[in-house]
């Protein structure tokens, strides 16, 4: 059975190293913030100016001031730092940001990722993601698989408008997660979800890639 | 020496404005916005704005009176959903937007304060946002280059200020804000707490007075919450209790 939401979100958790300043993209990589191991600790990072973000705020703490990057409501940690637009993306520009988990809308074999406009649709903007993936060390896509036509949504190249190019590190879909070299070693499958056979998602993928699942 | 004082928005902004200037405004989303200039803004009049900021406002909020009211010619943002009458405005050719990259934006602004006319960022690389610009390889990696921003006019917010300009911005109301109040030829500022100089911390403040032309005390804040959020109270803690 295909990952759910959920299960695609716990399996990005296990990205996550103790120490890492993370910053996590809307949709099912904000889930992740829920899923964090116990054992170790991650500080989150939000791109309108907040470093140590907390969880989400009881009824009666609610503050107009205090958002993260969705327009979120939330709350601060005693280790807690704010900054400004320009400091925070510094800290992004800068590689200072261990690892960023983002949602796609289609990503190719060389680590191409779009994930902002479709073309003839409303463009509402692409926010810090080009940023994100100039920037952060490690960057990690989480989508369906297809497209709800069946279409595959893993391609040789990318036919929406990019985002960055040869930027993504790692695919976590609902059929499996694709190791991908950014520097031109090509795609790896390395995890299949269960009961998804390598037929099934070599047919729904349109991209070029190994099988490493038998690997070790 | 001119007090830099001034009693409301309207007595603030009276002779910087003019039809086809450029106006930064602060805020990420609607926090941290310049509530009573963005409505003094409106009533003002002025026509053929370009406004500089992160987002147009949203539905019925910020920006978009403005928007609503016809006054704006262009727009350069990095993010602007949750706006019917942009959108609208957008689709029948009733305004131009010029997209920019969240971090790229903020450092065209930084730079423009900074006197730095242009700089190299991987950020857009090989994207729409990189098209007809010059490029150039730094340790074998492409980076696009990108121009500084000035406006005519920043509009800034911040949680407290002084008599001689010195700002203090209160958690993620900051955003925009501080790189902003450097960039505009003309900035006014409106806080929710105006003091007598002396009275801020020197140690705390974030932006130093000689950005800041024009000061006032805000009123009457809204400070409306897009996507408020919540978690469950827990049976054990009662309202008011700190978690």
């Amino acid at each position: 059975m295909p990952w759910t939401r959920d299960d695609m979100a716990a399996r990005a958790a296990r990205e996550l190293k103790d120490g890492f300043h993370v910053n996590l993209g809307v949709g099912i990589p904000t889930q992740v913030a829920n899923l964090i191991p116990p054992d170790i600790s991650v500080t989150l990072q939000s791109e309108n100016g907040m470093l140590g973000m907390g969880p989400f705020p009881y009824d009666d703490e609610v503050d107009p001031d205090l958002i993260n990057a969705g327009k979120q409501t939330i709350t601060e940690l005693p280790h807690t730092s704010y900054f400004s637009s320009a400091d925070s993306f510094g800290m992004i520009r800068g590689g200072h940001i261990d690892l960023s988990i983002l949602g796609g809308m289609q990503v190719a074999e060389n680590g191409d990722l779009a994930n902002w406009m479709v073309p003839g649709k409303m463009i509402k903007g692409m926010g810090g993601a080009m940023d994100l993936v100039a920037g952060v060390r490690r960057i990690i896509v989480v989508m369906e698989h297809t497209e709800k036509t069946g279409a595959p949504k893993f391609l040789r190249e990318c036919s929406l408008p990019l985002t960055g190019k040869a930027v993504v590190d790692l695919l976590i879909t609902d059929l499996g997660v694709f190791e991908i070299d950014r520097h031109g070693g090509g795609a790896s499958l390395v995890e299949l979800a269960p009961g998804v056979t390598i037929e099934e998602i070599t047919a729904k993928t349109a991209a070029r890639f190994q099988d490493k699942t038998r690997a070790s | 020496m001119k007090s830099k004082v001034y009693d409301n928005a309207s007595s603030a902004l009276a002779g910087l404005l003019f039809d086809g200037m450029s106006i930064m405004s602060g805020g990420f989303g609607l926090c941290g916005i310049p509530e009573n200039l963005i409505t003094a803004l409106r009533d003002s009049g002025v026509k053929g704005l370009t406004v500089i900021g992160n987002n147009v406002g949203a539905d019925d909020h910020g920006m978009w009176a403005v928007l609503a009211n016809g006054q704006i010619k262009k727009v350069v943002a990095s993010y602007v959903g949750e706006n019917k009458i942009l959108e609208q405005l957008y689709m029948s050719g009733g305004i131009e937007i010029e997209f920019n990259p969240q971090g790229t934006l903020a450092e065209r602004i930084r730079a423009g304060g900074a006197g730095i006319p242009a700089f190299y960022t991987r950020t857009g690389y090989g994207t729409m946002v990189g098209e007809g610009k010059e490029t150039r390889q730094f340790n074998g990696e492409n980076y696009l280059m990108e121009t500084g921003l000035v406006a005519d006019v920043s509009i800034v917010k911040a949680w407290k200020g002084d008599s001689k300009g010195n700002l203090i911005y209160r958690k993620t109301a900051r955003n925009f804000n501080p790189v902003m109040a450097t960039a505009g030829k003309q900035v006014v500022a409106e806080v929710e707490h105006l003091v007598a100089a002396g009275e801020l911390g020197s140690d705390q403040i974030h932006t130093p007075g000689i950005f800041v032309d024009r000061i006032f005390s805000g009123t009457g804040y809204v400070k409306h919450i897009e996507r408020r959020t919540t978690r469950p109270m827990p049976v054990t803690r009662s309202a008011g209790e700190k978690a």
